[in-house]
């Protein structure tokens, strides 16, 4: 990767923390799970998939579909940055005036499918790879997985079936921060070894630092692992990432600040002290 | 025509059209080899064939599906509800065993509550034949329809000759009478039939209405019944809540009107596990035993008259 790439790259996920931060107030949004999985989907959007605000009903696209529906400010701060969605949208989030709310639909563009019920879009994106593969093409077929939904069943039955299928133009994703809702992965419902998991139903898997453009971009150029396996990326992430703040803390994943809290952040996300947060943490599920 | 002869048909003249199950072949034994790839089989996963079916219905596919009833209607309900259900995407669902055809197999496999979940999800479209050939006369519209759809298969026999001209929300009008008419859907009309003739034997003026289509339903029929008939009588093989008792129900109520309704459904229980023939008996769904009910029922109805 070119230092202008990265460079170019590191910006557009500044903006889209912004937008992140910008959404975190007036009823908030998911905003540690946004964090995480922010240079992940800015990379993607921006560099790695054939999809832009010209070709988004092409139907020889490249398909993601975002399974972990409530990190979508990560998604719309960075459709909004591309051009796919009208920035001034985000403007109107959890507004009745509009379809801007805390999960992904299909009333923004770009968005393939709804989500926010886990464990769905693994089965809906392998059904979209067996018809690409059907239809001959060669577009490629993303999902992201959180990994606290790892825990939903029909993942891994998604799994074992693309696996069964051979469907090498489908990669499962897994925003791998660490933590489910109120707690961390590893002391509710442990997922590792993680990689030996999905080697074991048949899949090709690299493991990698999803925050790290270089290595992001090495690991997608290299797909499909396997040219009779589905492919699994699994990027190691921060919640919270850019925000030292509220970073790797199970208490900030869904946040509604308030007006000084959002500006402190906006500094503190370029470099500013830490914030004293104050508003109340909350405990969704 | 079979099912299978038929969907064979459509799906060879329609490159839309894909077949998939959950290992549950009974209906498409032969499809694989015709299909080709357009049949998928996902094992055992009815939550991740659903996704899947939905994945496909997003590329213009329209698959046709097929589970176990139970498990196609309640293992797969949510994935039914949220990935075809708020994207209103053509997934047509072949429930096979719904209702008594589950015989033997005991309550895990009875889906008697499955009309009422599926009609609750907003789009989705409910049919119930009356037997093999009331089944393979509304699927060509049923499949041609934008809608998901949700069919309890029935691939009985009977000698009865249908009308040939399936209206999606329209019933079938057997017979018109004034002192009863019969509500029916599914397998139950065969016994059904039985009953009507004994009660013409008893000297009554019976009316007789396969529900086919319960979601649209055919509002008119059920009110023009009430208006023509002293009594009403809703037949199901389903729990006696939220299936045909209550959208007859709901039907009054939209119309502000009322009737004299007896309901013969399963009434907070699931029934004994046994050979179809069997279970007709022992849960009282033979022709004599629904006529034997009938007569009681309108001797109560004599009897708080005078």
């Amino acid at each position: 990767m070119t230092e202008d790439k990265r460079k170019e790259l590191e910006s557009i996920s500044l903006r889209v923390r912004e937008h992140i931060i910008n959404l975190s107030t007036d009823g908030g949004c998911f905003t540690g799970a946004s964090l995480s999985c922010t240079d992940l989907l800015v990379y993607l959007y921006a560099d790695f998939l054939n999809l832009h605000k010209g070709n988004l009903q092409d139907p020889n696209r490249d398909y993601l579909f975002l399974s972990k529906g409530h990190d979508v400010p990560a998604m719309y701060g960075t459709f909004a940055e591309l051009g796919i969605m009208d920035k001034d949208r985000l403007k109107n989030h959890l507004q009745t005036t509009d379809s801007v709310y805390w999960h992904p639909n299909r009333n923004v563009p770009g968005v393939e499918f709804h989500s926010g019920s886990l464990g769905h879009l693994p089965s809906v994106a392998m059904g979209v790879a067996l018809d690409v593969r059907m239809r001959k093409q060669n577009n490629k077929v993303l999902v992201i997985t959180g990994d606290g939904e790892l825990n939903e069943g029909s993942v891994w039955e998604a799994v074992l079936v693309a696996a069964a299928h051979q469907l090498n133009n489908l990669t499962f994703v897994v925003d791998r921060n660490q933590f489910q809702a109120n707690v961390a992965t590893e002391d509710l419902i442990p997922l590792e070894p993680l990689t030996d998991k999905f080697e074991a139903f048949g899949c090709s898997v690299q493991r990698i630092n999803g925050h790290d453009f270089e290595a992001l971009e090495k690991a997608f150029r290299a797909l499909p692992f396997d040219s009779k396996k589905p492919s699994v990326i699994i990027a190691d992430t921060v919640r919270g990432k850019g925000l030292p703040s509220i970073e790797a803390r199970a208490d900030r994943w869904f946040c509604n600040f308030n007006k000084d809290e959002i500006q402190s952040l906006l500094k503190e996300l370029h470099g500013a002290d830490t914030t004293n947060l104050e508003s109340e943490t909350l405990i969704v599920r | 025509m079979s099912y299978e002869e038929l969907l064979k048909e459509m799906a060879l003249a329609d490159e839309r059209m894909v077949v998939m199950t959950a290992e549950n072949r009974a209906l498409v034994r032969n499809l694989p080899a015709v299909l080709k790839d357009r049949f998928i089989d996902t094992g055992i996963t009815e939550q991740c064939m659903i996704g899947a079916a939905a994945g496909l219905a997003l590329r213009g596919r329209i698959p046709v599906v097929h589970a176990l009833s139970a498990f196609l209607s309640m293992r797969a309900f949510e994935f039914i509800r949220t990935d075809v259900g708020i994207a209103n995407l053509p997934v047509k669902l072949s429930s096979f065993i719904p209702g008594f055809l589950s015989d033997g197999n005991g309550p895990t496999h009875q889906a008697i509550e499955d009309v009422s979940l599926m009609r609750g999800i907003p789009g989705m479209q409910v049919f119930a034949p009356a037997d093999e050939l009331d089944l393979v006369t509304a699927l060509p519209k049923i499949w041609g329809s934008p809608h998901p759809s949700y069919v309890r298969i029935n691939i009985r026999k009977t000698d009865f000759k249908h009308d040939p001209n399936f209206e999606i929300g329209k019933a079938e009008i057997i017979s018109t009478g004034t002192d009863v008419t019969l509500l029916v859907y599914g397998l139950l009309f065969e016994e059904t039939l039985k009953t009507k003739i004994l009660l013409e034997k008893e000297g009554l003026s019976v009316g007789m209405i396969n529900m086919r289509s319960l979601k649209p339903i055919d509002e008119k029929a059920i009110l023009e019944a009430a208006r023509k008939s002293q009594l009403l009588v809703t037949i199901e093989d389903h729990f006696q809540t939220g299936g045909l008792y209550t959208i007859v129900a709901e039907t009054f109520l939209r119309h502000q009107c009322t009737a004299h309704v007896l309901s013969l459904a399963l009434a907070e229980k699931w029934f004994k596990p046994a050979l179809l023939a069997e279970v007709l008996k022992y849960e009282g769904f033979t022709g004599e035993k629904m006529a034997a009910k009938i007569m009681t029922e309108l001797s109560k109805k004599t009897v708080s008259k005078a």
